[in-house]
Order: C-alpha cells, then structure tokens, then sequence
C-alpha cells in the first residue's frame, strides 16, 4: 500500500532545520498555553477557566509539550556530544513526531469536549485556541524532522534490578492511572486521558524505550506476567470498599475472558464466528437452571465446580453440533451459521418458557434470583475484609474471574506454542496445503471451535451468578459483533492485544454514557480509521505485521535476514 | 507398494480420471506424463486423500487407503508435494520444513531437517526468511524438502520443474536421484517428458483421463507416439 507522500526526504533534508524551529516554538506554546485559561464555564471538563492555575487535565497537554521539547532538545544537543556509540540510542525525532501528533489529538479533543459540554465553540476561551496553535506548529514542524531509522537502546544491556524496577514501577503507575481513569466521570477528560496515555505509550515505543523494555524484559517474562497479576489483585484494595467501580471491572474481565476465547478461534484457528455469545449464554443458562434459584425449573443443585464442568460441556457440544457439518465447507459458511446460530440460540432461550416448548428457561423474563457463589465456605455475595480493606461483593467476582483469565491465558497460550497451533498457523496460511502436509485440518478446526465454546461457557457460569439474573436479550448478535471486534481491534492471535481491546471497547460505553445513541457510529467509525491505519489491531503479532503489510521493505527488514533486494514477496509464492 | 485399480474421480458430473490402474514398485521412479488437463494432479490428489474417488481402489503397503483421511495417509508415509509448490509464503523456512513434519510423532524431526539442509544448503542459509521472497527454483527446494520433512517412504511430485530454469530444472533431477539411490520410491509427474523419462524405471501415459500406454522408461523414450506428443518431435 502506498500512500501519496507530501513530505518527501529530499524536502525533510532541506527543510528540517526550519521544523525543528517551528516545532521548538510549538512545543513553548504548548508549555506556557496550560497556565492560561481554557474555558469560559468552570462546568466544561475539570475547570479550566484559571489564569496560572492549571487543571489537572491542562496539566496532561502541558507534559505532552514538555516531552516533545526534551526530544527536540536532545536530538539538538545531547546527540552531537555523546560518544559514537550512544549516538543512536534513541530516535528522538521519530519521538518528537509521535508526540507532536499526540498533543494535536489531545488539543483537538479538549477543544471538542468543551464545546459539547458547554454548548458551542464560542465557549473556548482564547488559552485552548493558543494551546490547539501550538500543538498544530508542532505537529507540523516535526514533519519535517528526518526521522531516525532505529533506535538502538534495545540492543543495550542492563542490569536485572533495573529491569525489575522498572518493571515494577511501570505496573504500579498501570494500577494509579486505572484507578484513576475509573475514577473519572467527566467524559471529556476520561477521554483526553485516554489520548494522553496513548501519545505517552506511542511516544515510549518510538523513541526507544519500547524496544529495550521488550528485549530487556524478555529475561524476566514470569517476573513481567506475575508483576502484571499482582497488579491486577491490587486493584480491588484500591477502591475503599466500593462497588462501583468493581463492577464495571467485573464486566471487563468477563468480556475480555469471553474474547479471549473467542481469540482461540478466530486469532489462532482463523475460523470466523459470529455467535460466540450464544456460547457464553449456553453456559449461562446451565448454571442458571443448576443455581438452586427458585425460578429454575430443575431441582438439582451441585456444587459450582460440576455446575462449571457442565456449563461447559453443554457449550462444547453445541460447538460440535455447530461445527461439524460446517467447517468441512468453505470458510464463509461458518460465518453465516454461526450468525443464524445466534439468533436461533436466543429464540430458542425465550420459547423454552413452558408455552411453546418445555419450560426450562422461563421465556423472556429468563431466570432471576440466581443465589451467590458459595466456593468452599466463602461467601461470594458478602463483603470481607483483607488486610484491613473491604471486598465488597464484586471484588469477590472480580478476584474469581481473575483466576479464570489467568486460566484462558494459560490455555491460549499453550496451544499456540504446541503442535497444534502450528497446524493451525499453517490452515490459517493454506488449508490445502496444511491438509497435503497431513494436518488434520477438520479435526483442529473441530478442536479450535468446541474448544472456544467450552472456554465461553466456562465464563458463561460465572457470568450468570455474577449477574443474578440471565436472560435471553442479554445474547444478542451485537454482543457478538462486539466480542469480534475487540479480537480484531487489540489484535488477532495475541494476548495483551485482546485484552486491550476489550478493556477498551467494555470502558468506553460505560464512561461515555451521554454518547449512548450514537455509540454504534462511533464504534463503526473506529472500525474504518483501524482498518485503513492499523489492519492488524493494537498489538499485533509479528505475523500478522507480515500479512498485512506485505511489501514494506522496512518491515520485511525486520523480520529477520533478508538479502538486500528481497524485501518482496513473489507473485509465484502468493499462489 | 503404490497400487491403484480402476480409479474414478469427477468433479460434479465432470469425469476428469475414467478406471485408470497402475501401481508403483518398491525403490522404483514411476513417471506420470500426460497432455494439459489428462487428469494426472486429480490422481495424486486422490492418492493422498485430499479428493474422494467415486469407484476403485487405492493400496499402499498393502493397506487400502481410498477413503482414509490425507492426514492418516501421510502419516503411514505417503508424502505429496502438491502442484504450484504451495509453500507457506509468510512463513520462514524453518517454519516452512517443520510443518512438513506436522504428521510425525516421533521425535526425529530434527535429523531429518540436517539431511534436508544438505541436500539444499541454501536453505540452511536463508532458514530464516520468509519463504515467499523466495525465487521460484528455491520455493521449489523447499517444496521438496518439506516434503521429505514427513520422512516418506514414497514421495508423489507433481511437476516439479514447472518455471524452473534449465540449469536449476538439471538440479532438481539430479536432487530426485539422489533420493532414488537413498531408496525412496517416487512417483513423478512431469511435462518434460525426457528428464523425467531418463530417470523413470516406469511410465505411464495418461490421455483425457485413461491411461493410454505405458512401458519401461527408456522404451518410452524412444516411443513415436511419445516423441510426437511430448518431446515436439515429428
Ligand atoms: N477443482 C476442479 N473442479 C472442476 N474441474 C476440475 C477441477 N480440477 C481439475 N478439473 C478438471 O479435471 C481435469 C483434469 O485436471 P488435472 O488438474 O488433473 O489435469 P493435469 O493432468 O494435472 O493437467 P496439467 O498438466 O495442466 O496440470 C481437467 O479437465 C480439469 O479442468
Ligand atoms: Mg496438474
């Protein structure tokens, strides 16, 4: 894919003294613009109507400024007088056009949220108009910058307790900022604050550091994975006992647990499914109708573990049922009876009701006063007190459903790297050739699918004692969508990818909530920017770079030691 | 060890192979020729599993294995490097290599990829790039080798020459050979007539999807019919 080029290197060359200037007096503005006021009405995100006082979130667009002037100013004169070696140990200008970028987008955002929170533009006090200046001078300035073709810190070696420490501090600084974006319930500033952490982020992989945190951090992978767990624990005891929060967490990880599965086998398989709620809600149902509520139609009550066992079980076979006369055909079939498999689900969940079929469900109303969990004594529906905080009661399913990530990770993570995800790589790559190869390729497509489903069900159990009640208009093919486009969104076939992405797409509603009727626009408009700019998600994997970016010299560089002049693929190799 | 009796495959109500037989002996190079379209990669695809036939019978070592999944079939040593090579192009070649080995359970896998690498040391040197930047005759080797990745007993190669350079075609001959002498049966199939001929101990000429003659290698070679027909002579 090329994309027309306005600013070419021979005028980066001839110009880049001039950007350098322009973003230099950008990046000024963007410091100084924060202590001047930004909004006529105090009302307008968290009152940034103060001469020389600025807002926290004024003081986020200030950080912003001053990071890109810290790489304008390396670039300038640290670079020159470091020895030879260190020279290229950070791609400052490729860092000052990250940040730039990010400071416009957040400026854009602030300018945008106070006009629709105050009602009109006019609202914008001549600060912000400065601050979005500034941020247009830089943004512009570093496009002329010559960028650094790599950094080379990540070819550094440190000592281990560096590594650690820095590991540490940056999961302790993950767990402050989620705490605090949950906290937040102006719209405009949870989303200013997103932007804020993502220029942050963008600017820490381009400048050089991403690249030593992932080759550094590579030797202390448990450390990095147990870190990131501890945090994840943490975050309940940061909130005083209260539900609010914890709620919205527990719906993030159910969804995310959810979309991991569903990563099994839409990542790793490459089977398209578009009714993997149904999954999740086959699950639901079970352990609903097994819960002991008084609404449930069976009487039979066993303890939660065969209650999970079951719901499982049940999806699985469903998967199976599903499965097993579709993935012998082509690829689109799948898709489309998995959808109609949805829809069926549902309708099937809301007829059950005693009147059209046998009651087991109990129709539309589903089934309500599912009791809470009781595992081994403990008392999920009731607050205890650790260390001296209090557990409200959805910390006790956060912590449970916790447990149930850790377990899907694992999982996943194993069948990627075993045989079978190798034979699954390569269906994904040639399924004839895969089955000429003597991959089994219904059998591990059968597998991907049954399992994916037993793993929604699992979370399906969960989910209906987590939520009380389960009914059939909680699994409707939106939900599905959803799930699909958090896999696609974070990235397909990786881990931290998905749970970027739910953690996205489950917060963003929830924050957003004045947003509510044009939620789907926005969603759809997420979709098309992500597809044009980034196809292979957040957080992609290496191949996934290869498939869609095929004839990037730059990336094929990277991807191991290509011969000069073999950057592109054949037209023979690509069948 | 290869024995097939009066195969039948169609696509819909398209017969593209009518009752053909042949069979393919222990350590012997069996040769496929045929016009464009004859029905020879419909045979081997049925051979090893990846097509149903309507009626016959396919015997390999004695078991019969028509309707065996092509999964089972490799995984008894019947190893099938398909026509258009169809590596895995974003793959690396290591990664290409192992997933040839994808159907064995023991733990050889790794000798067998030494003795590939000798057998094409370019492949050693380049294991790490993606197989689709690779030129045609490499893509080639790697075809092949991954094959043999399976550790066959008998190899089925369908045109394995097809775009390669004259020079890097005598390669890939000498590279069959090779394999011959190690006792590999193969079956071949091939558009040069002559290369593929000289090295045959048997042919088999298929015609619109009926065998129309066949004969030892070097009889077939001086035959007119296929002088004419494969070889352009008139
Ligand atoms: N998937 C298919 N669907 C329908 N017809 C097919 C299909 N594949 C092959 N055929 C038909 O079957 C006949 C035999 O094809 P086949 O590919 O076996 O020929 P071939 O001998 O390998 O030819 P070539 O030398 O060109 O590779 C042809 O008439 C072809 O059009
Ligand atoms: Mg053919």
């Amino acid at each position: 894919m090329r994309r027309p080029q306005i600013v070419t290197d021979e005028r980066r060359r001839r110009h880049g003294g001039t950007g350098w200037l322009v973003a230099l007096v950008g990046a000024v503005v963007l410091v100084g613009a924060p202590y001047l006021p930004w909004a006529y009405g105090d009302e307008a995100m968290d009152d940034m109507t103060y001469l020389g006082g600025p807002s926290p979130t004024q003081f986020l667009g200030l950080a912003l400024g001053a990071a890109l002037l810290v790489c304008l100013l390396a670039a300038r004169f640290l670079v020159p007088r470091l020895p030879a070696a260190r020279r290229r140990w950070f791609a400052w200008h490729t860092g000052a056009s990250a940040v730039a970028t990010g400071a416009l987008a957040f400026q854009a955002v602030v300018v945008v949220a106070v006009a629709l929170e105050l009602g009109g533009l006019v609202n914008v006090e001549y600060g912000g108009w400065i601050a979005l200046a500034g941020a247009l001078l830089a943004f512009a300035g570093t496009r002329l910058l010559v960028p650094e073709r790599t950094a080379t810190l990540g070819r550094v070696h440190s000592p281990g307790w560096l590594v650690i420490v820095v590991i540490a501090v940056v999961m302790l600084g993950s767990l402050l900022l989620i705490a605090h974006a949950l906290d937040e319930d102006d719209p405009g500033v949870f989303i200013a604050l997103l932007v804020f952490v993502g220029a942050a982020v963008v600017l820490v992989l381009r400048v050089g550091l991403g690249g030593w945190f992932s080759s550094q951090t590579a030797r202390f992978r448990p450390v990095l994975v147990m870190a990131a767990f501890l945090v994840a624990f943490a975050f309940p005891f940061t909130q005083d006992g209260s539900n609010a929060n914890m709620s919205i967490a527990t719906q993030v990880l159910i969804f995310a647990a959810t979309a991991l599965g569903l990563n099994i086998v839409v990542g790793l398989a490459g089977l398209l499914d578009l009714g993997y709620i149904a999954f999740l809600g086959a699950g639901a149902f079970v352990a609903a109708i097994l819960s002991g509520s008084a609404f449930s139609a069976v009487g039979w009550n066993p303890p939660f573990i065969v209650t999970v066992l079951i719901s499982g079980v049940v999806a699985s076979v469903l998967g199976l049922i599903i499965g097993s006369p579709t993935l012998r055909v082509s690829g689109d079939y799948l898709a489309i009876v998995t959808l109609a498999f949805g829809e069926i689900f549902r309708l099937v969940m809301i007829n059950l009701d005693g009147n059209d079929g046998p009651d087991l469900t109990n129709g539309s109303n589903g089934i309500p006063n599912i009791p809470d969990l009781n595992l081994l004594g403990f008392d999920f529906g009731e607050p205890h007190v650790i260390l001296g905080v209090e557990i409200p009661r959805f910390a006790n399913y956060y912590f449970l459903l916790l447990v149930l990530i850790g377990l899907v990770i694992v999982v996943f993570a194993n069948l990627n790297r075993s045989r079978i995800g190798r034979g699954w790589v390569a269906i994904r790559e040639d399924e004839k050739a895969a089955e000429a190869m003597g991959v089994n390729v219904f059998g591990l497509k059968l597998f991907a699918f049954a399992g994916g489903a037993f793993l929604a069900g699992v979370a399906g159990a969960v989910k209906a004692h987590h939520d009380i009640s389960v009914t059939p208009d909680q699994y409707v093919f939106l939900e599905s969508a959803f799930l699909l486009a958090a896999v696609v969104l974070g990235g397909m076939g990786t881990i931290l990818g998905v749970l970027v992405g739910a953690t996205l797409l489950r917060l963003m509603p929830e924050k957003l909530r004045f947003f509510d009727e044009y939620r789907l626009l926005a969603f759809g408009l997420l979709l098309v920017v992500m597809m044009r700019f980034r196809p292979e998600g957040l957080i992609a994997s290496r191949r996934r770079q290869l498939e869609f970016h095929e004839d990037d010299e730059e990336l094929a560089a990277h991807t191991g030691e290509t011969p000069p002049g073999a950057g592109r693929v054949e037209p023979e190799g690509a069948r | 060890m290869l024995e097939v009796r009066d195969l039948v495959v169609s696509y819909g109500r398209v017969r593209a192979v009518k009752r053909i037989s042949f069979a393919v002996e222990q350590g012997q190079v069996v040769s496929l020729l045929g016009t464009n379209g004859a029905g020879k990669t419909t045979t081997l695809r049925t051979v090893s599993g990846l097509h149903t036939p309507d009626s016959g019978e396919i015997w390999f070592d004695g078991e019969r294995i028509d309707r065996l999944p092509a999964h089972k079939i490799v995984q008894r040593g019947l190893a099938h490097s398909p026509e258009g090579r169809r590596i895995f192009p974003r793959l690396t070649v290591v990664d290409n290599l192992m997933l040839g080995a994808f159907a064995r359970r023991d733990r050889g896998a790794g000798a067998d990829l030494a003795r590939v690498y000798e057998l094409f040391p370019i492949l050693h040197e380049r294991r790490n790039q993606p197989a689709g930047t690779f030129s045609g005759g490499e893509q080639q080797m790697l075809a092949i080798g991954r094959a043999l990745m399976s550790r066959p007993r008998m190899l089925m190669l369908d045109e394995p020459s097809m775009g390669l350079s004259p020079l890097m075609m005598k390669r890939i001959m000498s590279t069959i050979a090779e394999l011959k002498a190690e006792g590999v049966t193969i079956l071949l199939v091939e558009q040069n007539a002559s290369a593929a001929l000289a090295l045959a101990d048997h042919g088999y000429v298929l015609e619109v999807g009926s065998i129309a003659f066949d004969d030892t290698g070097a009889k077939l070679l001086s035959d007119d019919r296929v002088r004419r027909t494969y070889l352009g002579e008139d």
